[in-house]
């Protein structure tokens, strides 16, 4: 799975076409960070939807860099989540099966919710896991 | 999975766990153009929605709009096409032909009158109803068939949207749009030559998620994708600010990245999101790749008089424009796209051709 903070691939030359949005992108990160210190309100910021030049995502995620936790999931294809150097300021990419990319996001919040087991699947782990017991005791 | 199934029902027997599914959700927002907040809406919408039957013709048209689907991206073209939608003819992807393709069209618009989604790519003939048929029936007489029936059209692609191609000068086949022949129905245009595929995909998810067609601008595109120009979203657009602009293809200007407005670019009058979804798994879209926009999801792009023709520049000196632009602000950049809209519609009137001098940049 290509790694989110990978370097290697940037183009020669890249860092001359800039829309100068990586600037505005953090101030709208330190923002988003003191409204989670101040009332607990996360937010998500769609990578997709934004213009950058090439480059300019690879650069927003190297001043990000990276921090203590980095999770993979395994559900429609992988997903990697890396906390960035700035607690709190996780980066969340999505791959399908082929490994190639379907969303990019910057999460402000305690934890990705994705990370946190789901209701709905703890009911049906909880019966699986009854189910087997029974079938152990008979 | 069966039509009165949930999609959420169904994705839980496929052993999709909820941890997929909000992913799923997230992919779609995305895909949607939607903000992230509004993931758990989508998520409890798709969780509850059933899947839509759903009818594709395919007239006047090269498939590429097809292709431009099925090389889609995002983990839900599969997803789409066998469990979120229900894909009841669609006569390059399906399995059956001749009469039995033909009857599957029929059982889905009986069983499904009044309900099912209309998806058309190609142009229409009117010229001679024999220029193209499908099992003996003319475009125009299918089309009308299967229109009466349907909940919502979508006309997939700038032929059925717009004519494109086939109408471009002198329309040997009298190619029309969908919106021309059929005046009763709600019709969404997602135009593109292709379409990009999420936004193909993203159309589907909307009417899907929300049981309504998506907000429309004034040529009944969905505003989400085609609601801001190529040029107010692209990452070259500073250059154009400071009046930076490439003169050739090989130039100081072209290696710097600059501004492709001088080489024909069709950005500033063109509305698409090539500039932030892209193309190829997000990938690049064509000024990324040093190419002028062709202006294809605009109405009769193929006649705007030329590809690398700077057909939209001002009279004046673009760079003294840009500086008045940049000190006049708002303003002067309406002047100018009023300016460019009307030297198109000019060339769009005067039915220019394509020229080999046109190609290498003839003026």
């Amino acid at each position: 799975m290509p790694c989110v903070t990978d370097t290697a691939s940037l183009p020669a030359g890249a860092g001359e076409n800039l829309t100068h949005n990586v600037q505005p992108l953090l101030h709208e990160i330190r923002h988003a960070l003191a409204k989670l210190l101040e009332d607990g309100d996360g937010t998500v910021i769609d990578l997709r939807s934004l213009p950058l030049a090439p480059g300019e995502e690879q650069k927003l995620l190297d001043e990000l860099d990276q921090g203590e936790v980095t999770a993979q999931i395994q559900a429609l294809g992988p997903t990697e989540i890396i906390e960035t150097r700035y607690p709190g300021v996780w980066v969340v990419v999505h791959f399908n099966n082929d490994n190639e990319v379907v969303g990019k996001f910057i999460e402000v919040c305690h934890i990705p919710a994705l990370l946190c087991s789901q209701q709905e699947d703890i009911r049906e782990g909880l019966e699986r896991l009854s189910h087997h017991l029974l079938e152990a005791t008979t | 999975m069966s039509k009165d199934e949930t999609l959420g029902e169904a994705l839980r027997q496929q052993g999709i766990s909820r941890r997929g599914f909000l992913k799923f959700c997230a992919a779609t927002a995305s895909m949607m153009a939607l903000p992230p907040s509004m993931v758990p809406a989508i998520a409890a919408a798709l969780e509850k929605a059933r899947r839509p039957s759903v009818i594709w013709l395919s007239f006047q048209e090269c498939t590429g709009c097809t292709e431009s689907l099925t090389r889609s991206h995002s983990p839900t073209v599969e997803g789409l096409i066998f469990d979120v939608i229900s894909l009841d003819y669609h006569h390059t992807l399906q399995a059956a032909s001749g009469t039995a393709a033909e009857a599957a069209r029929e059982t889905a618009i009986e069983e499904n009158y009044g309900k099912y989604l209309l998806i058309v790519d190609g142009s229409i003939p009117t010229a001679n109803p024999g220029y193209s048929t499908i099992a003996g029936v003319s475009n125009v007489d299918m089309l009308k068939e299967v229109a009466k029936g349907a909940a919502a059209i979508v006309a997939v692609g700038s032929c059925a949207a717009f004519g494109g191609i086939p109408h471009a000068h002198p329309n040997p086949t009298g190619a029309v749009s969908v919106s021309d022949l059929v005046k009763d129905k709600p019709i969404i245009n997602v135009p593109g030559c292709p379409p990009i595929p999420v936004v193909i995909s993203g159309v589907l998810l909307h009417y899907l998620t929300f049981g309504a067609i998506p907000e429309l601008d004034s040529l009944s595109r969905p505003k989400a994708y085609y609601g801001q120009s190529i040029h107010d979203r692209c990452y070259r657009r500073p250059f154009y600010d400071k009046g930076l602009f490439a003169e050739g293809f090989d130039d100081e200007g072209a290696k710097k990245g600059w501004c492709l407005y001088k080489l024909g670019c069709k950005g500033p009058t063109t509305y698409n999101a090539c500039a932030t979804t892209k193309w190829n798994a997000g990938t690049s879209f064509p000024i990324e790749s040093g190419h002028p926009c062709l202006g294809c999801s605009e109405p009769d792009f193929w006649d705007g008089g030329g590809f690398y023709k700077a057909l939209s520049m001002p009279t004046e000196d673009i760079s003294r424009t840009a500086v008045y632009a940049i000190g006049a602000g708002a303003a002067a950049g309406v002047a100018l796209g009023a300016l460019n809209r009307a030297k198109k519609a000019k060339a769009t009137k005067a039915h220019e051709k394509v020229t080999i001098n046109d190609l290498e940049k003839g003026n």
